[in-house]
């Protein structure tokens, strides 16, 4: 299965360039001096300027940014106990419908994961805004966590779990000393992963959100149509360069942890 | 053999499952049964802008009265007005030529991928999933900056002289299946690479083997193995690209109204909930089969029963 | 196993079923204080699913298993004073040999200055003196073994429960870790029970073997008893090699087979009941000519010669065209040198066949 061909080689790369190419576009373009797409009037930081003193779109951001990180958090401890209860509890009343709750945000329409959402908060009588908004990108995220750390679940060694409650470890605390720490990466992906889903999120955050509240997303949507607005390029190309730089500090670090463990032959703290 | 260990102790066990359970049935299913109940009340000019509301503390009279003001009027607007139809066609149209678009581009992607140096394939993983980390609005947004009237692909195809004036590509079908295609595209290729990955190469050696020539070993051995990974890619493709908002909005015209639109109108603009309700549970009764489908789908691929 | 001392272990009519399958099937064992007991049978038999379930990862469906006269069918394992030395060895590869090793120490209320000791102690033990601070990616195959044995044993069980310990070692790392473990095991006077698919391994180390088929004992014995002394044809055929005849017994001493009339030392088997002569290879001698004596003599050909360095191994085809396996110790260059054809004669005393009744 691993020879390359021309074919493959050809396949993979277009496939890339198509996904990067708008984006690479949409980066350059944010330098663009000129307004217009079709005109280069020579690299200008202008439209950063612009942003700075767009008072509204930052608000935004940093409304996002918050929700994000909290959502994420809960989404990442909800989520991590569902892959646990599926992969290790092996019967309970009403698993089948446990496990098609976790499973459906998946692939549910957002439309209707908003509209029902809402609908929920205004039954209830509960002031829309900022928690909401939170909880409602807690429910939608919950579940990708699941999935990252089920699989993740499925191939860890039991053995290791057994190892530890051999030697008169109780089950809760195996778990925190012995499993988490080894599968803490894909913990940290179904954070990551929670979290730019968050940050990403319209639709669901229209729904739910309230006065005061608006989101990136929906603050960039409404500006969005009324036309292309450069100072959107700059906005976006920011958006692009924290969450690049997140994703290689973060695989950085895993490495960078993994060697300086090696050398120091460190272990943690019991 | 430690897949049959002992399970967790009775009572911090059950603790793992009851607080996220509790959490999905507060914040997923207590919704569904809200919208369903919604889409059998009317519109009213109040706050909230339906009738009736449950009023737990009228007792039983109060149940019953409410119980008879619950009505299938929206459900009977769906039926005969021919906008709700034509809506849910197009979704089922879009997202059906989509999907299929998205296999034809994402299959070789991932096919490469899976057939490149066992040291690049993750980094060429990441390279796909990337973007995908990226806000979807902005990815839809770049390719608004391409594809508008002044925008980029004209004035390229206008050098070019391929085109003498500029075409229109936005508001309309084809820069639909564009940003669709460009955004779902990590929900196709990573499942299809997941399962393509798995295939052991050996299975093509032995075919090779038995006299098989590269094209029909693809087509007799690689492709059925990849068969979940298709269906997964189909169906994570499938199900939500049909109730689409933000792609057909920005990028589509106000000729094609997909569902999502209908629904996000009738609510916002329209007020009108118990009729956005109603295209809910009828988008939802829609989909009910594929979803179920990619429910028992994923639990054969965890190794659950079938 | 002194008579009257109360077993260490206990397992009273204990099944395991998993969905339609009986894996351990009303299984009665003893295990005593201080000895080394193996469970040893093929794949399947249910050995391992009955180690498992008295460290306490599995319960038993039916029976109970009882811990120096107390019931601990339904104790989680963080709570039994067993501990189990992993066929994987199952170390932790986030903590290094040290951390390993003094896991189970710091599970409890232990000081440190305790921990310390009996980590030194331990070390010593398994001879893994400085080692302490390694990762457990840099060790051999060898030493994880032995700080997995370390680990199990730093706590002091009760019993030490050992799966399948030395499946990944080569051929003499596994001889001379058998020993150790003999050594270790009397040192300390823990009872130990080892899981094992070896017969040789079991006859090694083991006070005590119990052969297990199909999730029932076939025979319980020291391994002496149950080579020489088999309960059943299964359990001649899984330990070791036999030939086995089948005839009926026409007069004391007398037994009537398809090879000829044998003379056989009296059982007191009832006359005319079909039963089975097993012939140890061992057993057996080999020879150009008829031997002389009042021993048990058959004719047949040399079908096939093997040489193995300590022993020679012939089969040789008899009249009745079944093969009879015959090992001569290599004591002596050039005793025998028989080639495929060649005709020969076996023989055997009327004491060295095993009677089987079943």
């Amino acid at each position: 299965m691993k020879r390359t061909s021309a074919f493959n080689v050809v396949s993979v790369a277009f496939g890339l360039a198509f996904l990067y190419l708008p984006i690479a576009i949409l980066v350059i373009y944010s330098f663009n001096a000129s307004r217009l797409v079709t005109v280069w009037g020579g690299w200008s930081l202008a439209w950063y300027r612009e942003l700075l003193r767009d008072q509204a779109i930052l608000d935004a951001a940093w409304m996002s940014l918050r929700i994000g990180a909290l959502s994420a958090s809960a989404a990442t401890v909800l989520g991590t106990l569902a892959a646990v209860a599926l992969t290790r509890a092996r019967r309970f009343r009403g698993r089948l419908m446990f496990s098609g709750m976790v499973y459906a945000p998946l692939v549910m329409p957002e439309v209707i994961t908003g509209l029902s959402l809402l609908l929920l908060f205004v039954a209830t009588g509960v002031d829309r805004g900022f928690w909401t908004v939170t909880a409602a990108h807690t429910t939608l995220t919950m579940c990708f966590v699941t999935v990252i750390v089920q699989s993740r679940l499925i191939g860890f060694d039991r053995s290791l779990e057994e190892a530890a409650m051999d030697l008169g470890c109780p089950p809760l605390k195996t778990f925190l000393i012995v499993t988490l720490p080894l599968i803490w990466p894909a913990v940290a992906a179904g954070w990551m992963l929670a979290f730019s889903l968050s940050l990403d999120d319209l639709v669901i955050a229209s729904f739910t959100t309230g006065p005061g509240a608006t989101t990136l997303p929906i603050r960039i949507y409404s500006q969005v149509r009324l036309g292309v607005k450069p100072e959107i390029n700059a906005i976006c190309t920011i958006m692009i360069a924290v969450v690049a730089l997140a994703t290689i500090v973060s695989s950085l670090a895993a490495k960078r942890g993994a060697t300086r463990r090696a050398r120091e032959g460190l272990g943690v703290q019991v | 053999m430690s897949a049959r260990g002992a399970g967790k102790r009775p009572g911090g066990g059950r603790l793992v499952v009851l607080i996220p359970y509790l959490w999905l049935i507060a914040f997923f299913l207590a919704p569904f049964v809200i919208v369903a109940k919604i889409s059998l009340s009317q519109t009213a000019m109040a706050l909230p802008p339906y009738t009736p509301v449950l009023d737990l503390a009228a007792g039983w009279a109060g149940l019953k009265q409410f119980a008879a003001q619950l009505s299938l009027d929206s459900y009977a607007l769906l039926a005969s007005d021919e906008l709700y139809l034509r809506s849910y066609l197009k979704s089922l149209e879009i997202a059906g030529v989509s999907t299929v678009l998205l296999l034809l581009i994402g299959y070789p992607l991932a096919y490469g991928i899976a057939r490149s140096p066992r040291g690049l394939q993750p980094l060429l993983v990441m390279l796909v999933v990337l973007p995908f980390w990226t806000s979807f609005l902005i990815r839809v947004y770049a390719w608004i900056n391409i594809l508008q009237r002044d925008g980029l692909l004209n004035d390229v195809l206008m050098r070019l002289h391929v085109i003498g004036a500029p075409i229109a590509w936005l508001s309309t079908d084809t820069a639909i299946y564009i940003g669709v295609v460009y955004s779902y595209l990590p929900f196709m290729v990573l499942p299809l690479y997941a399962s393509l990955e798995k295939i052991d190469p050996s299975l093509l050696e032995a075919a090779a083997d038995l006299g098989c020539p590269r094209w029909k070993a693809f087509w007799r051995v690689t492709l059925p193995l990849s068969w979940p990974g298709v269906a997964a890619g189909a169906l994570l493709c499938f199900i939500p690209i049909t109730g689409e908002f933000v792609i057909p909005d920005l990028l589509g015209g106000s000729r094609t109204l997909m569902i999502g639109q209908t629904l996000w109108t009738e609510f916002f603009s329209n007020r009108d909930w118990p009729v956005a309700s109603a295209i809910a549970v009828a988008l939802l009764a829609l989909l009910l089969v594929p979803i179920l489908f990619y429910e028992r789908l994923q639990k054969r691929a965890i190794g659950e029963t079938p | 196993m002194e008579s009257g001392a109360a077993p260490l272990v206990r397992f009273e009519a204990v099944s395991k079923r998993f969905g339609a399958l009986t894996a351990v099937d009303a299984l009665s064992l003893d295990i005593a204080k201080g000895e080394f007991f193996a469970l040893l049978g093929p794949s399947g038999c249910g050995k391992t699913t009955l180690l498992r379930m008295l460290a306490g990862f599995e319960t038993p469906s039916e029976g109970r298993i009882l811990l120096n006269g107390a019931d601990i069918s339904t104790m989680p394992p963080h709570l039994r004073p067993v501990n189990m030395m992993f066929q994987s060895y199952a170390l932790f590869p986030h903590l290094n040999v040290e951390k390993n090793i003094s896991f189970g120490l710091r599970q409890e209320k232990v000081s440190r200055r305790e921990i310390a000791a009996r980590l030194e102690e331990m070390l010593a033990l398994v001879r893994l003196q400085g080692y302490g601070r390694r990762r457990i990616d840099q060790l051999s195959g060898g030493q994880k073994q032995r700080v997995a044995l370390a680990r199990a044993l730093i706590k002091r069980p009760s019993v030490l429960l050992l799966d399948e310990p030395l499946a990944a070692l080569d051929k003499k790392l596994r001889t001379e870790t058998q020993f150790e473990l003999m050594e270790l095991q009397r040192k300390l006077g823990t009872s130990f029970v080892i899981v094992t698919h070896d017969q040789d391994e079991a006859m090694t180390v083991a006070d005590r073997i119990a052969v297990m088929d199909r999730g029932q004992l076939a025979q319980v014995g020291a391994p002496s008893d149950v080579y020489e002394h088999p309960a059943s044809r299964w359990v001649a055929d899984f330990i070791g090699e036999v030939t086995l005849i089948e005839g009926r017994f026409s007069a004391p001493g007398i037994m009537q087979t398809l090879i000829g009339q044998l003379r056989v030392s009296d059982t007191g088997v009832p006359l005319g009941e079909t039963v089975w002569l097993g012939l140890r290879p061992e057993k057996l001698t080999i020879g150009r000519d008829k031997p002389a004596g009042d021993v048990n003599a058959i004719a047949g050909t040399l079908h096939e010669a093997g040489y193995r360095g300590d022993m020679s191994i012939y089969k040789v085809r008899l009249g009745d065209r079944s093969l009879m396996k015959v090992a001569v110790a290599n004591t002596g260059a050039r005793q025998h040198s028989f080639s495929a054809g060649d005709v020969v004669w076996l023989s055997w005393p009327s004491d060295a066949g095993m009677v089987l009744t079943q």
